[in-house]
């Protein structure tokens, strides 16, 4: 098919041309990324309240963390962000092998980085620490141990929620490495390779700030 | 988009290692005890590494004025929602009205 066939087909017909529709997707993907930013914002803005409030507990609960495994997965989950970033490079240049390597790439670094928070929230389990009949906490200072609960509920529902946006993730990456192997995309359209990487990104970005305020900023604080 | 500046693999690598050099230093702060300016510091690098993230690997900085006021917008009200938040929830013990119900 030539150049100019693929690219009518891959236009839809309410965009003016390619350039356009790519505009209006990217402007889109933005959007969807702030109403996230609105999301995950609600949640560091409630786990900064508590820590102000339960100051204690919060030393405590955060110094249970493993900040080694902690630093680990921030580290794959920058490599994935340098291989996604490598992909969608590479995908507008039209390269379809090397598109297909750091995508494979980039789906391999998040399931390493899922398969260390299962360790984490093993360890968690064995430990009691996940809120529930089963909570236990040893505790040595001036605070009530419900107060570690209400820890380890957000650590939680914060991980979590991030967890499950790297789940998402891998799903988008087998969609776009199976849409690559087709040849679906050209330096002409690649906007799919793109907007996902978008998305990769945030999630990176929100790890960014999840590591620091749950593993280290308590680290040598005396609770 | 020919002839829109883009970013290089080069300039990808030097994001990627600055971010891992980032990643070491606020490792490496969180094993002093700074009291209150643990979190400050740990924010501070985090921000550096989250603009790293937005300008370079997202492109922001070489992506259209609308979305870049997006952003800017959503940062913007973010602040508003944990500044505004943070004012009531620190200066409640301020308050010298008589509580009715105590």
């Amino acid at each position: 098919m030539p150049d100019s066939e693929l690219a009518v087909h891959n236009l839809k017909h309410h965009f003016a041309d390619l350039e356009q529709q790519k505009a209006t997707s990217t402007f889109g993907m933005w959007i969807f990324l702030v109403t996230e930013i609105m999301f995950f914002g609600g949640a560091f803005a409630t786990y900064l309240i508590y820590r102000l409030s339960y100051y204690n507990a919060w030393v405590a609960g955060s110094q249970t963390m493993e900040i080694e495994l902690g630093a680990v997965n921030t580290v794959v989950l920058i490599c994935s962000s340098l291989t996604m970033v490598m992909s969608v490079h590479f995908a507008k240049l039209g390269n379809r092998k090397l598109t297909a390597i750091f995508l494979l790439l980039t789906l391999l670094l998040g399931f390493g980085f899922l398969g260390i928070k299962a360790v984490e929230y093993h360890g968690h389990w064995v430990h009691h620490e996940v809120p529930g009949p089963n909570f236990h906490f040893e505790h040595q200072g001036n605070y009530d141990p419900r107060q570690v609960m209400i820890f380890f509920s957000l650590y939680f529902a914060m991980t979590g929620m991030h967890a499950l946006h790297m789940v998402i993730g891998a799903g988008l990456l087998t969609w776009l490495l199976i849409a690559n192997a087709r040849g679906r995309f050209t330096p002409e359209y690649n906007s799919p390779v793109e907007m996902v990487g978008l998305y990769w990104h945030f999630v990176d970005l929100v790890w960014i700030y999840l590591f620091p305020l749950l593993y280290l900023i308590s680290h040598h604080h005396n609770g | 988009m020919a002839g829109h500046a883009h970013p290089t693999v080069k300039t990808f690598v030097a994001v990627w290692a600055a971010l891992l050099v980032l990643t070491a230093l606020t490792v490496g702060v969180a094993t002093l005890n700074l009291g209150p300016f643990n979190p400050i510091v740990a924010l501070a690098i985090a921000t550096t590494k989250a603009l790293l993230v937005l300008l370079f690997f997202m492109e922001l900085r070489y992506s259209t004025a609308l979305t870049k006021i997006s952003v800017v917008a959503a940062v913007f009200f973010l602040m508003l929602l944990v500044g505004l938040t943070l004012s009531d929830y620190l200066t409640r013990g301020w308050s010298s009205y008589i509580n009715p119900f105590r």
